[in-house]
């Protein structure tokens, strides 16, 4: 029996299963208000989905508005918040989308569809701009590297996110992995993608036209993934709920490659006016956003969407979550050469509805209707939540528990031996483990990949013009003070980028956060948009889009408030970018920025002492301007060969893995009136250590100095094997390597 | 010795790429008729003693731990027999 909107009128009282979908009863209560009369099953099933967290921003909404309030003015920004990606502009008339997505729960659930499906899911959002997708990352974090449940999830997550990003044939530049107890049973998969495309080629998912086609087309719609959006993404997980799991999504790469291909011929051809991707909530997403992006109607035939699944409800097509599907709006004149290209490329299509301007989105099922609503009380008039926040109690404490009464190495040997065990702990172990995995160079335009401090990609091969994009994110930082923390983020990131000589010019977040109904936790998230807000004001670059994960807890722990920031930049010729590793015996190693007593969660304290407590490093956000400036124009006239930015484990894990890149060697001193712990180990920010061709020194120290940046020479690259830091102690190579690469295959070639 | 046997076949619900192929490839072949291709796995296991319920239990719980992903695969477990 098929419930109609005819149907809903005649029996108000039915029993409708809002709890289980995850509505809460105002909720449930306001779509009746809204409709007049109680929802359909479809309807139900329409507003469940798309009033989810993860669909509506419900609770993420009244802060997110500040990135567009404090949005610093840009010329280089074409297209902001709010469409599949923002859009950059980056000269010579090329244009680049990038974007960052959680998909946390379902890896979680199935780690390696979950990481797969993550990854797919974005690659089609940057398609849907009417961008050729060039190049991923993922920024991971999981449990403590020895929990059992980590050696589950990790070689899992990492070999999804190989296994699609590699079939797509699409390069995986970079990222970061950290482990922490916050994230065991609740790991974080953070997937980037960026596209390229020219400025004219920019496509906006809006649905204009009255008596324009609805088009879905790619993959079949099955029964996967159901509920995925409000069930998953929306609460906590629970052991005693196990009927859950059965909400995975199964990916498959070779159809999305097929479908980028496909978007591109369409767009290309201009055939098509907009196409939308199918992510969470499906159908139900894509045709009231579309709908109400634009002329604000539309009608769809629900029996002409093609099935894998023929007993599915009219609420499960609704919602369902089959991948590698989009959504096409393409007017009556061009329909045949549109179905001529994707029955050439072997994509299934079929023509469900049409756009109307009626203002509604009515959806027939053989003929009866069921559902007639105002798209855009689903898509954006859902419920917003002032939820309250408030600093915890415990905050104050934690930020007293400052880490001065730790013990420090003082003799060489202890300086030697805290080295080599921090290069050997988890977060700053070489990943080489698992981004081997992944492949950094198809396609030919990667100019730098992990380790280095960003990825560095060719887009034009006759002028050498190309982008570099880092993500950072240290939830120790944020817990600590999660204002900081966040800008914390946003430098770290920032800086890697202007470390390789590019200017950076735009961002993207991704927010991960425990229960916003969990006061303290929507206080660290409110301190975190305002300081990323702040943040990005100062440094000049916007947010372009992003996405907020929340419920990222298990019982009554939530994570640690990770705000992972991805800052892209633009170089104009990658052929004078700075690789990270030094080469050349006798340059000058110089050491620019200020370094304090900087230790509040640090690596250090977490490694040796297992200890987080105090404040996190101070930032400056004009500091970290003038080195980005100071860096870029060092690449730019060719004024410096190598450099590399400090950040986790400080000056001695920057240096150690700058020696590793080729394997050379350096003499180090300490400059006068530094101790030389804090010398190795603080995590200072806005600092860089830069190798100087001698030729060019008494240029870059006239530069440093004509800008008043503070710059110590502290050493001088060798060839000798051996990184000795003078009157201290010294190790050789090999010995830093071995430590340094041993963890993580230690851990998983079991 | 007994023979038992786990069949391991992704969910009805859940996208099956390989079948998909499979069935693609058929059409492409002129095998006609074929509606749907699914893809799955069959481990064909001895015991060293009898197959009693104990060991029939414990091969159930052997192939949810290790043969099958139980998040997007069912499996059977049967005993073959005449071995």
């Amino acid at each position: 029996m098929i419930d109609t909107v005819e149907l809903a009128a005649k029996t108000p009282d039915q029993p409708q299963p809002w709890g289980e979908l995850g509505l809460k009863q105002d909720e449930y209560q306001r779509i009746r208000d809204i409709l007049g009369r109680r929802p359909t099953n479809a309807e139900l099933a329409m507003y469940s989905v798309m009033w989810s967290e993860h669909c509506s921003y419900k609770s993420s909404k009244v802060h997110l508005r500040q990135f567009g309030e404090k949005a610093p003015q840009s010329d280089a920004l074409l297209v902001g918040i709010g469409q599949n990606a923002g859009v950059v502009d980056i000269g010579h008339g090329y244009a680049v989308t990038f974007k960052i997505e959680s998909h946390n729960h379902p890896s979680y659930v199935e780690p390696y569809q979950g990481a797969a499906t993550g990854v797919g899911g974005i690659v089609r959002d940057i398609l849907a701009m009417g961008a050729r997708p060039v190049a991923v990352m993922d920024s991971l974090r999981f449990g403590p590297l020895d929990a059992d449940d980590t050696h589950r999830v990790l070689p899992g997550v990492v070999a999804g996110v190989g296994g699609y990003g590699n079939c797509l044939g699409l390069p995986n530049i970079g990222g970061e992995v950290v482990f922490d107890p916050s994230y065991a049973a609740n790991p974080l998969v953070n997937a980037l993608c960026v596209g390229v495309m020219k400025h004219e080629d920019i496509h906006l998912a809006n649905a204009t036209g009255v008596g324009n086609k609805v088009v879905l087309f790619g993959a079949r719609t099955g029964g996967d993934g159901i509920g995925g959006a409000s069930i998953l993404a929306s609460e906590s997980f629970d052991d005693s709920k196990p009927s859950k799991r059965p909400a995975v999504q199964v990916g498959d790469p070779f159809m999305e490659k097929v479908l980028i291909e496909c978007c591109l011929e369409l767009f290309e051809a201009q055939v098509v006016e907009a196409i939308q991707d199918l992510g969470a909530a499906g159908i139900s997403c894509a045709t009231s956003e579309l709908a109400s992006n634009g002329d604000g109607g539309m009608y769809v035939q629900l029996e002409k969407v093609l099935l894998r699944d023929p007993s599915l409800t009219p609420g499960e097509i609704m919602m369902s979550e089959s991948q590698e599907r989009m959504m096409g709006i393409v007017t009556p004149e061009n329909l045949d050469a549109f179905l001529a290209i994707t029955t050439r490329w072997d994509v299934e299509t079929a023509v469900i509805g049409e756009v109307t301007g009626t203002g509604r989105l009515i959806i027939d099922w053989h003929g009866e209707t069921i559902a007639d609503v105002d798209p855009r009380t689903v898509a954006h008039d859902g419920p917003v939540y002032e939820r309250p926040y408030a600093r915890p109690d415990w905050q104050d404490s934690l930020q007293a528990d400052g880490p001065g009464e730790l013990p420090r190495p003082g003799t060489g040997d202890e300086l030697r031996g805290t080295l080599l065990r921090l290069l050997a702990s988890p977060n700053l172990a070489s990943k080489a483990w698992i981004t081997d995995q992944y492949d950094r160079y198809v396609l030919g335009n990667t100019v730098l990949a992990q380790p280095e401090d960003a990825g560095v990609l060719r887009i034009d091969e006759s002028t050498g013009l190309g982008v570099a994009i880092a993500t950072d994110g240290n939830g120790r930082y944020a817990k600590l003070d999660p204002y900081t923390g966040a800008q914390l983020a946003l430098a770290e990131a920032y800086r890697n980028v202007a470390t390789t000589g590019a200017t950076p010019l735009a961002v993207t977040d991704g927010l991960n956060f425990g229960s916003p109904e969990d006061p303290a936790v929507m206080w660290q998230f409110a301190e975190a948009i305002r300081g990323l807000a702040d943040g990005c004001q100062a440094l000049g670059t916007p947010v372009t889009g992003g996405n907020v994960s929340l419920y990222n807890q298990t019982g009554d722990a939530a994570i640690l408030p990770t705000a992972i920031v991805g800052v892209l930049g633009v170089l104009d010729d990658v052929a004078r970018r700075t690789p990270q590793g030094f080469r050349e015996p006798g340059q000058v190693i110089y050491l620019l920025g200020e370094t304090r007593d900087e230790f509040g969660g640090s690596e250090w304290a977490w490694a040796e002492h297992g200890h987080l407590g105090g404040r996190p490093p101070s930032v400056d956000l004009a500091a970290e301007r003038e080195l980005a400036e100071i860096l870029v124009n060092a690449s730019r006239d060719g004024l410096i060969d190598a450099a590399h930015d400090l950040s986790d484990g400080g000056l001695a894990v920057a240096l150690v893995e700058s020696v590793l890149r080729h394997g050379v060697g350096a003499r180090v001193w300490v400059p006068d009136g530094l101790d030389p712990f804090v010398f190795l180990f603080s995590e200072s920010q806005a600092r860089a250590i830069v190798a100087v061709p001698r030729s060019e020194e008494v240029r870059f120290t006239d530069m440093c100095s004509a800008r008043r940046f503070a710059h110590q020479r502290i050493g001088v690259v060798d060839d000798g094997g051996v990184l000795d830091l003078q009157g201290q102690f010294s190790v050789p190579v090999d010995d830093l390597r071995t430590a340094h690469e041993s963890t993580l295959s230690s851990a998983f070639d079991a | 010795m007994a023979r038992v046997v786990v069949d391991v076949m992704l969910k009805s619900e859940i996208l099956d790429p390989q079948g998909k192929a499979v069935q693609g490839a058929f059409g492409r072949l002129g095998f006609d008729g074929i509606a749907s291709v699914r893809q799955g796995k069959r481990f064909e296991i001895e015991l060293d003693g009898e197959a009693t319920p104990e060991a029939i239990a414990e091969i159930e719980r052997a192939a949810a731990t290790l043969l099958a992903n139980p998040v997007i695969e069912d499996f059977t477990v049967h005993v073959e027999a005449g071995v």
